[in-house]
């Protein structure tokens, strides 16, 4: 499904997190959104999940405005997302933690009449361990998985109510290099086999310029530039603001 | 799904009650089948409680309240109408269950801290209203009097043994009730909101709504449970409704388990056992449960079922 952000603006106190950003994401895209630290990448994530509104401008999804749509009914249009800090229900295996998100999203949360978990949601919640990975630790509790499994369950859970478009918010946060690949590979992976929409927010240049098709960079909550990988390799402004800088720090 | 069998439930409550029934036919005791009738209430009283506490991650201060409010409408039905038992029973509990709707509705959207405040408040709101309202409460002195019509089923109330089956059998029902009620995609669906309330909304379920069912379900036990107790002390009394009473039920979850489903009756039991032995001994009661609740508190750190669990992780369920 195509997403396409129109004059997206927010603002926390005075100050302007996200201003005036505009952006299109084709259907069946790779994307990367970069920027330096507090360039506004989580809060441009979060108004297109519905975590909070915006002050203005339009999320369309397939040409349809979702802007005043609660998070959950975005959701079941189809956008799914997974967070920066892995969050999943930690005293939950990880099969529980994906078949509560399928009940909760077939909406039988409220459900009393019968024993948890309804029919037909053990197999969608093993179709997706399958799908991600995680058919070996499917009997262990979230709270103890590793860092890297937890990442790829919060994945497992937003794909678990099939999405169109997926939303990953630094999938590779607080990985060492070889895991990082290893993840982002996988991600690749499902955004082939899945046909979705996928968009990433990421801080390893490496993976960002071989991974992603197109780049959006984020500075101070404008757009500052896109375009594919090279073109933003070389696009100056991109490096004063930000490879430039990244370089120095590293 | 391992140990989430209806099934299997059915039939340890189902020998759980035999043996219980079978008791008496083999040895009388008073003490024994009081403590059995003291306990059937508190259980219900305090796993209800834990549907909040334990399940959702809501800790209410003032779950007495309900008990309290059941124990009140049950016994003053009884003394001014002509209703039956029955009917007279499942009133109080409607009534009480429309009570913790109406509460719910004020207090479930607070966060946290403020959630355990106003449930407290509330509770001291109809605990004052009990005592001020004398003409119909009996204020401090409790609503005497007595229950008539003690008849139920075939069942005499006024013989100690019927009321201990009585008792017995409503309680293993009702705690069959809510263990199929945390089992339930809905139990599940707590457990979602306990551990991680921001995903779960993400997920499409409604918080507030979940938790004033939660709350309203847990308010509706504990009504059950207020009904037994009025049958026991055959009346009602402010003391049922009174802080301290839900500081029992919380004493109780917390010494028994909070993450068992069964932890909360061990802990009623083990309350209500500690109470008999040490006022056979010293009237300063308070002070020895203080000293066993620091004891779990600083050496297990968890109630007695959690920490079996712990300690032999796969063997207890």
């Amino acid at each position: 499904m195509k997403l396409e952000i129109k004059n997206l603006t927010k603002a926390f106190g005075g100050v302007k997190a996200i201003d005036d950003v505009s952006l299109s994401f084709p259907s069946g895209s790779l994307s990367a959104v970069i920027g330096p630290n507090g360039a506004g990448k989580s809060t441009f994530f979060n108004l297109i999940s519905g975590a909070f509104p915006p002050d203005a401008g339009e999320v369309l999804l397939e040409g349809q405005d979702i802007v005043r749509l609660s998070k959950a009914e975005r959701m079941h249009r189809g956008i799914g997302r997974a967070f920066q800090v892995a969050s999943c229900f930690p005293t939950m295996t990880v099969a529980e933690n994906l078949m509560a998100a399928v009940t909760a999203h077939a909406g039988r949360w409220g459900n009393l009449s019968r024993r948890f978990p309804p029919p037909g949601v053990a197999e969608r919640a093993n179709e997706v361990m399958e799908l991600v990975g995680l058919s070996q630790v499917r009997d262990v509790e979230a709270a103890i998985l590793s860092h890297g499994d937890q990442k790829l369950l919060d994945i497992a859970i937003a794909l678990a109510l099939e999405p169109k478009v997926l939303l990953l918010d630094e999938p590779t946060a607080g990985m060492g290099p070889e895991e990082r690949w290893r993840m982002i590979e996988r991600v690749r992976g499902l955004w082939e086999r899945q046909k979705l929409t996928l968009v990433f927010i990421e801080h390893d240049m490496d993976i960002v310029f071989q991974v992603a098709s197109t780049i959006r960079v984020l500075c101070y909550g404008r757009v500052l530039a896109e375009g594919s990988p090279d073109e933003i390799r070389n696009n100056q402004a991109v490096i004063d603001a930000y490879l430039g800088t990244e370089e120095h720090a590293a | 799904m391992k140990g989430r069998s209806a099934l299997r439930d059915v039939v340890i409550s189902a020998i759980a009650l035999v043996v219980v029934l079978a008791i008496p036919l083999l040895h009388r005791s008073p003490a024994f089948e009081d403590f059995i009738i003291r306990l059937s209430a508190m259980a219900l009283f305090a796993t209800s409680l834990n549907l909040l506490v334990g399940n959702t991650g809501m800790v209410s201060f003032g779950h007495g309240m309900f008990y309290g409010f059941s124990a009140y409408a049950f016994a003053l039905m009884m003394q001014m109408t002509d209703l039956s038992l029955l009917v007279a029973a499942l009133l109080a509990v409607i009534i009480t269950t429309f009570a913790a709707l109406c509460v719910g509705a004020i207090c479930v959207r607070l966060s946290t801290d403020y959630f355990a405040f106003i449930t407290l408040a509330v509770q001291m709101l109809f605990y004052s209203v009990i005592i001020s309202w004398q003409s119909l409460t009996g204020g401090d002195q409790g609503l005497r009097g007595g229950i008539p019509r003690r008849e139920i089923f075939g069942f005499e109330l006024s013989s100690q043994l019927h009321l201990y089956q009585f008792c017995a059998i409503v309680a293993v029902l009702g705690l069959l009730a809510l263990r199929h009620i945390t089992a339930s995609p809905f139990g599940q669906t707590l457990r979602m909101i306990r551990d991680n309330a921001d995903r779960a909304s993400f997920l499409g379920v409604v918080l507030w709504r979940a938790r004033l069912w939660a709350f309203t379900i847990a308010g509706a036990f504990a009504g059950l449970g207020g009904v037994l107790a009025a049958l026991f002390v055959s009346g009602a009394y402010p003391e049922l409704a009174d802080w301290p009473n839900s500081g029992q039920a919380i004493f109780a979850v917390m010494l028994g388990g909070i993450n068992s489903f069964l932890g909360p009756v061990l802990g009623a039991a083990m309350l209500l056992a500690l109470n008999d032995v040490v006022n056979r001994f010293t009237e300063y009661y308070g002070l020895v449960l203080g000293i066993v609740i620091l004891a779990f508190a600083l050496g297990l750190r968890r109630g007695v079922l959690d920490f079996l669990k712990f300690a032999f992780p796969g063997r207890a369920k």
